[in-house]
């Protein structure tokens, strides 16, 4: 799964130690302290565990990469998966429903799109007012409470296997198959690069730098709806608060993973170390016993560890 | 912008930033009226006096922000930053019954907080959004853990004056309210300092290059947007009375929408604390008129969030006709 995306460039090398080391110091403590966390069935549960936040931190490492930020996929998810629930127990029909969401995430997705890239409002301000906006409908539409009755149909995309594998491990590694190549092999992915660095050049070489940008948007906004089946078939019910803050520990992922949040490089591998990271930490930490509090706590000073290591290298 | 970085940003350009006051004046003006004539219960006494300790109160959080938003920055770890330092303000009044420690202790997390923030936007260089989004995470995540899904309630009668008492008929968090806007604006417009925060905001490496201690004004304006913070989180506790784990949720996003309604550019140099003062009084009026329609609360942050775009779109509009 890694051959499309194995473009050594150059700082590739330079890299690789940061997160990995990082992933590799947890997972020897977490299998010193906790007994059963080096054991194939919870690794494998981490893998699974971690696939609505790969979902989410793939994009959002496009969307850094332009300098942007998306605080409202969390909220977006959310709302998606309430548009999914209603919908199922409307009319029956998964694929109406999987429909549904994926319309909410792409209209949200736009939305951000168009205030960042048509109205020129910040990405982190107008993503955080698209929060609020995607929070209250998740509140309005479900009056708080949480939509139960999921059929079972939905419930197994999550719990379901492929051929002895889990399919959420599979669309998650379909997903990171198709990110890589379309960040790496298309036209469009190398845009993506330039948008970051070089915005001025690209819009005097005649690209579409507002489309572009809008679709990078789209993507993550559309990405975040099809996390939103993976979701709800997880907890078996839509909650209007269920992915509050999962954005945080996707933008967790891509930093942790060295993506810059400055200079427009990203680093898709990075991201995928990123998110098994979060979700290493995530996993032992509750093998320990530590409330998700302490998770939320150390997953904040991670993000701080890993800006400052960036800032030390862009310095460098 | 350009008069900001000559410092004197109200004085060179008096007839635009005074009609934009005017305006916004106008806009509470008559969204009072509209709202008097849809709800009998909006012109009371008891709802008057409810509206201007709720205006009080966002104006507190939002006045520190003001300053770090004249800067270009952002402090998004306002609400996680008030559920802390009253969450340990108040297990220190009940440990110790003083109402003083716990006033020391509040605002003492609150700085201490804020000094946080600006040692990442500074000395590690993170962009303020991102270094205070973490921290967010990070309070919170404390916050709960310390808290344990207890509650904290029943608090000396003298501590919770701070909050619910009255001085001539007038809520004490009002007074508070009026002190702060003096010395905020007078420290603004009239001293060096201030000057020089809205010069950083309108382009920093000219304002680097003319002398002004970039880093350590930055840390200045985080310093006070933390501090202010924990001085609201103590007038919330003497209010409600009591404490949990999520009592600053959901209170960034307002504190965030009154400094963008009341004309402060969050692309920095331009703004004041008394536009503020009227962004937080518009906002406040918008809340209360929905909860006296009885508009469902689950609307809050829809509206809150839109009106937030809304700012921002009209001022990135503003900024490029002027551009």
């Amino acid at each position: 799964m890694t051959k499309p995306c194995a473009v050594a460039t150059p700082s590739l090398l330079a890299r690789v130690p940061g997160v990995a080391i990082v992933l590799a110091i947890l997972f020897v403590v977490l299998g010193l302290t906790s007994p059963s966390f080096a054991t194939p069935a919870n690794v494998a549960n981490i893998l699974v565990q971690s696939t609505i936040l790969l979902l989410l931190a793939l994009p959002m490492t496009l969307i850094i990469m332009t300098e942007g930020l998306d605080l409202s996929m969390g909220a977006v998810l959310t709302f998606a998966s309430i548009a999914l629930a209603i919908t199922v127990l409307a009319t029956g029909s998964v694929s109406l429903a999987l429909l549904a969401a994926l319309v909410v995430g792409s209209g949200f997705g736009l939305l951000n799109g168009w205030l960042v890239a048509a109205l020129d409002i910040p990405p982190f301000i107008a993503t955080l007012g698209t929060l609020g906006i995607a929070q209250g409908l998740s509140l309005v539409a479900t009056d708080g409470q949480s939509v139960v009755g999921i059929p079972r149909s939905i419930q197994v995309v999550y719990s379901g296997s492929m051929l002895g594998i889990p399919i959420p491990i599979v669309i998650g590694a379909v997903a990171f198959a198709l990110l890589c190549l379309l960040l790496y092999r298309t036209r469009f992915g190398t845009y993506v690069f330039a948008l970051g660095g070089n915005r001025e050049a690209l819009r005097l070489a005649g690209v579409p730098v507002r489309r572009m940008l809008i679709a990078v948007y789209a993507l993550g906004g559309a990405m975040a709806g099809f996390a939103a089946l993976l979701m709800t078939g997880r907890m078996s019910a839509a909650h209007p608060t269920a992915g509050l803050g999962l954005e945080f520990d996707a933008i967790a992922a891509v930093a942790v993973g060295g993506t810059s949040f400055e200079r427009g490089d990203g680093w898709l591998i990075g991201t995928l170390l990123g998110v098994v990271t979060v979700g290493v930490l995530r996993n032992g930490l509750n093998l320990l016993a530590l409330p998700s509090s302490v998770q939320v706590a150390c997953i904040g000073a991670l993000v701080i560890f890993a800006l400052f290591v960036d800032g030390l290298r862009s310095r460098a | 912008m350009s008069t900001a970085a000559h410092g004197m940003p109200a004085r060179l350009t008096p007839s635009r930033d005074t009609l934009q006051a005017l305006y916004r004046l106008l806009a509470a003006g008559l969204l009072c009226v509209v709202l008097s004539f849809l709800s009998d219960a909006f012109l009371t006494p008891g709802n008057i006096i409810n509206v201007l300790r709720q205006t009080a109160l966002l104006f507190m959080m939002a006045s520190g922000l003001t300053l770090v938003i004249l800067t270009a920055g952002l402090d998004l770890s306002i609400g996680a930053n008030i559920g802390l330092s009253a969450c340990l303000a108040a297990s220190v009044i009940k440990a110790t019954g003083s109402p003083w420690l716990g006033v020391a202790t509040g605002i003492g997390c609150g700085t201490l907080v804020g000094l946080l923030n600006g040692a990442l936007v500074t000395t590690l260089r993170i962009p303020s959004f991102i270094a205070t989004y973490g921290m967010m995470w990070m309070l919170t995540g404390i916050t709960y853990y310390y808290m344990g899904g207890e509650t904290i309630h029943g608090f000396p009668a003298s501590f919770r004056q701070f909050g619910s008492g009255y001085f001539l008929g007038v809520p004490i968090p009002v007074y508070m309210m009026l002190l702060f806007l003096l010395i905020g604006s007078a420290f603004a417009q009239r001293t060096i300092w201030g000057q020089e925060i809205y010069a950083i905001g309108a382009n920093p490496v000219a304002a680097q290059l003319s002398g002004v201690p970039v880093a350590r004004r930055l840390v200045l304006v985080y310093v006070v947007s933390g501090a202010m913070a924990g001085l609201a989180s103590l007038i919330i506790l003497a209010r409600i009375n009591s404490a949990q784990g999520d009592i600053g949720e959901e209170l960034t996003l307002p504190a965030i929408a009154a400094v963008l309604i009341g004309g402060t550019s969050l692309f920095g140099g331009s703004g004041s604390l008394s536009g503020t003062l009227i962004g937080a009084l518009i906002l406040t009026l918008v809340l209360n008129g929905m909860n006296l329609l009885q508009i469902n609360a689950a609307w809050q942050p829809l509206i809150t969030g839109t009106i937030v775009l809304l700012a921002v779109w009209i001022d990135a509009r503003a900024r490029r006709a002027s551009e």
